[in-house]
């Protein structure tokens, strides 16, 4: 009998961290111009610890204006859509439950597009006009969950297979609605098709978008992790956790509202990348076990890792063209999903 | 061993002379109304009904199908709120109570419990410490001894390391004790906990549950189909037919062959043995009854 303790999930987020730093400077490397990866190392290890504030001047121009944003966009994408898969497989008692399959974060990309087209009619402040968008993801992915959830129920009960359907068919209505978006208005304020449907990191996002990304994941994460040790007993059945002394109804809003969040906030930036949030904390439960105070900084970091390593593919196996980043993470996780949903009949 | 069980024998057998002391749990004229539809009449009703349960005491709920013991059980666990009357732990309403000091306080025994992923028989044990904890509820030594402690009471430490869903039924439900004790609850609740076990394991079970029971000065409520078992282990039984109480007392002054005839609807003969307890032998079953 040897119980988690604070210590342990400690040391494993130092190695998950380490983990993540190495793919970074891996990461950083990949490009059109060439990079060493030794000084790279060293330098980016000198900011981190505050010895030097300089990257080497003769690719530290391309370092920090293009390629360090786009990989810091890919960990907090990353650590978002993963964390909230992560809850809501805990969340629906379902551990296919993942913003993409559900179809929510369809949901996310259409309250993202309403919010860009209506957000210059309506000549807001900017601080207000950069949470428009997602605002307006957070109130799709919130919808989108509900509605699933609710054709998802039956007498009830959550039955596994109509709540996965309810969110396949949810995603495929939500995505019509965004090709129809897409084919009516002018591409010049609402990006592209690709990117709400396949997801992209690509983009360039605003600082203060960036703030907010950032400090969304801390506080979406945060009011998740504080209920870690009640999700554990909720994965058993409301029941049951009811009588072990969880507050189920309390528990269930702030997981639900947080990880639509986190849903919202990565979609907005990001569009739909898909199945971050069923493979991640699949691995995760293998190597670190299913104890959420351990799985959920572990699929934040594994998110982070996962998404970082999809973006470089992305951006280098066609180079000089570019994939969008969801078309990776799907062809590694749909063969996973069926995995999982062929094991579970069985 | 024997000794322990001579004295459950002993002290189970009818006794006139408790008094009210030590009452933990008092059902007092609670009713309960269910309707899926607020606006329709409700298709279930629960009538007064009264009881009280004392430290070291099983009380057993029986009944056939759709009697209402499991809404009674609910009602005590305080997931249901009565229409009118009150249920009092130690002096306190339970459905007014915080979730978790209800669960400090009442341990709950369900039939099965579904995992969604695997887990070993310990960290299944150490849910039960959860409602101590605090906020991010990482087990302490002293939640360690506790669960060890709750799994050798009800003769289950071997299987400490094992997968709860590679032990067997009756090992599972012992499990599933175990979870309740290291809640150190007052009031133990149990629904139809022998229902998946078969004779030799239900025997095993409610044994344990006996010793315990007055070791501990728990109060328990069981819910059950079993009459015989009841009859066995139980100090007092609630006897329930349609939403009504009709009997509550001794196993020996509640198992009269009319009443129980009336009540699950078939033929059987009811014998007082030497202990005190009574034993139901059901006849062969007449053909409305089939």
């Amino acid at each position: 009998m040897q119980p988690l303790t604070l210590g342990k999930v400690a040391v494993r987020c130092g190695i998950l961290a380490v983990v993540l730093f190495v793919v970074v400077v891996i990461a950083l490397k990949f490009g059109a111009v060439p990079v060493s990866l030794y000084g790279l190392a060293k330098d980016l290890l000198g900011v981190l610890i505050g010895r030097s504030s300089e990257i080497s001047s003769e690719y530290g121009m391309i370092i920090r204006e293009i390629r360090l944003p786009r990989i810091a966009l890919g960990i907090f994408v990353g650590a978002s859509l993963s964390v909230a898969g992560t809850s809501f497989q805990a969340l629906l008692r379902n551990p296919l439950a993942d913003p993409y399959v559900l179809g929510v974060s369809f949901g996310a990309s259409v309250g993202s597009i309403l919010a860009l087209i209506t957000e210059p009619h309506l000549s807001l402040r900017p601080e207000i006009a950069a949470v428009f968008t997602p605002l307006g993801g957070f109130l799709g992915a919130t919808l989108t969950i509900a509605v699933v959830y609710l054709l998802g129920r039956y007498h009830g009960e959550v039955d596994s297979k109509t709540l996965l359907l309810s969110g396949v068919i949810a995603g495929s209505f939500l995505s019509a609605i965004i090709m129809l978006f897409m084919t009516m208005l002018p591409s010049s304020n609402t990006r592209g098709m690709a990117y709400w449907l396949m997801g992209d990191l690509g983009t360039p996002t605003l600082p203060l978008l960036n703030w907010i990304l950032r400090t969304g994941f801390f506080a979406g994460f945060a009011l998740i992790y504080l209920t870690a040790s009640d999700l554990n007993l909720l994965i058993a059945g409301e029941k049951e956790a009811m009588h072990l002394g969880v507050d189920v109804k309390k528990v269930q809003l702030v997981v639900y509202l947080a990880a639509s969040v986190l849903t919202g906030l990565a979609v907005s930036v990001s569009g739909s990348i898909g199945y971050v949030g069923l493979i991640v904390p699949h691995v995760m439960r293998m190597i670190f076990g299913t104890d959420y105070r351990m799985l959920l900084p572990a699929s934040a970091f594994g998110g982070a890792i996962a998404v970082v390593i999809a973006d470089t593919a992305a951006r280098t196996v066609a180079a000089p063209s570019e994939l969008p980043v969801g078309a990776i993470t799907a062809i590694a996780g749909a063969p996973l999903f069926i995995y999982l949903l062929r094991r579970r009949l069985a | 061993m024997s000794a322990v069980r001579d004295s459950v024998v002993e002290r189970g057998a009818p006794d006139g002379s408790r008094m009210n002391a030590d009452v933990r749990l008092s059902i007092e004229q609670v009713s309960y109304a269910y309707s899926p539809n607020p606006s329709q009449a409700p298709i279930f009703t629960l009538e007064a009904t009264s009881f009280q349960v004392r430290a070291g005491e099983i009380v057993a709920i029986l009944g056939p199908n759709a009697s209402g013991k499991s809404t009674v059980l609910r009602l005590i666990a305080g997931a249901l709120q009565p229409l009118s009357g009150r249920i009092l732990l130690n002096g306190s309403e339970t459905h007014s109570m915080e979730p978790r000091t209800r669960a400090q306080r009442i341990a709950m025994v369900q039939q099965e419990s579904q995992l969604l992923f695997p887990a070993r028989v310990w960290e299944f044990v150490l849910q039960g410490r959860h409602p101590h904890g605090k906020s991010l509820r990482f087990e302490t030594e002293n939640d360690v001894k506790i669960a060890k402690n709750a799994l050798g009471q009800v003769g289950a430490h071997q299987l400490m390391d094992r997968w709860m869903d590679q032990i067997s039924g009756g090992e599972k439900q012992r499990v599933i004790l175990a979870r309740a004790l290291a809640q150190q609850p007052v009031l133990l609740l149990l629904d139809e906990p022998t229902l998946h076990l078969d004779i030799g394991a239900q025997v095993d079970f409610l044994h344990t549950l006996r010793k315990l029971t007055v070791a501990n000065k728990y109060a328990v409520v069981i819910v059950t189909h079993e009459l015989n078992l009841a009859g066995e282990y139980a100090d007092q039984v609630v006897l329930m037919q349609k939403g009504k109480c009709l009997r509550v007392g001794t196993p020996a002054s509640v198992y009269q062959r009319d009443l129980l005839e009336q009540v699950f609807q078939t033929q059987l003969t009811v014998e007082q043995r030497v202990n005190g307890r009574p034993r139901v032998n059901v006849l062969e079953s007449s053909e409305e009854t089939k």
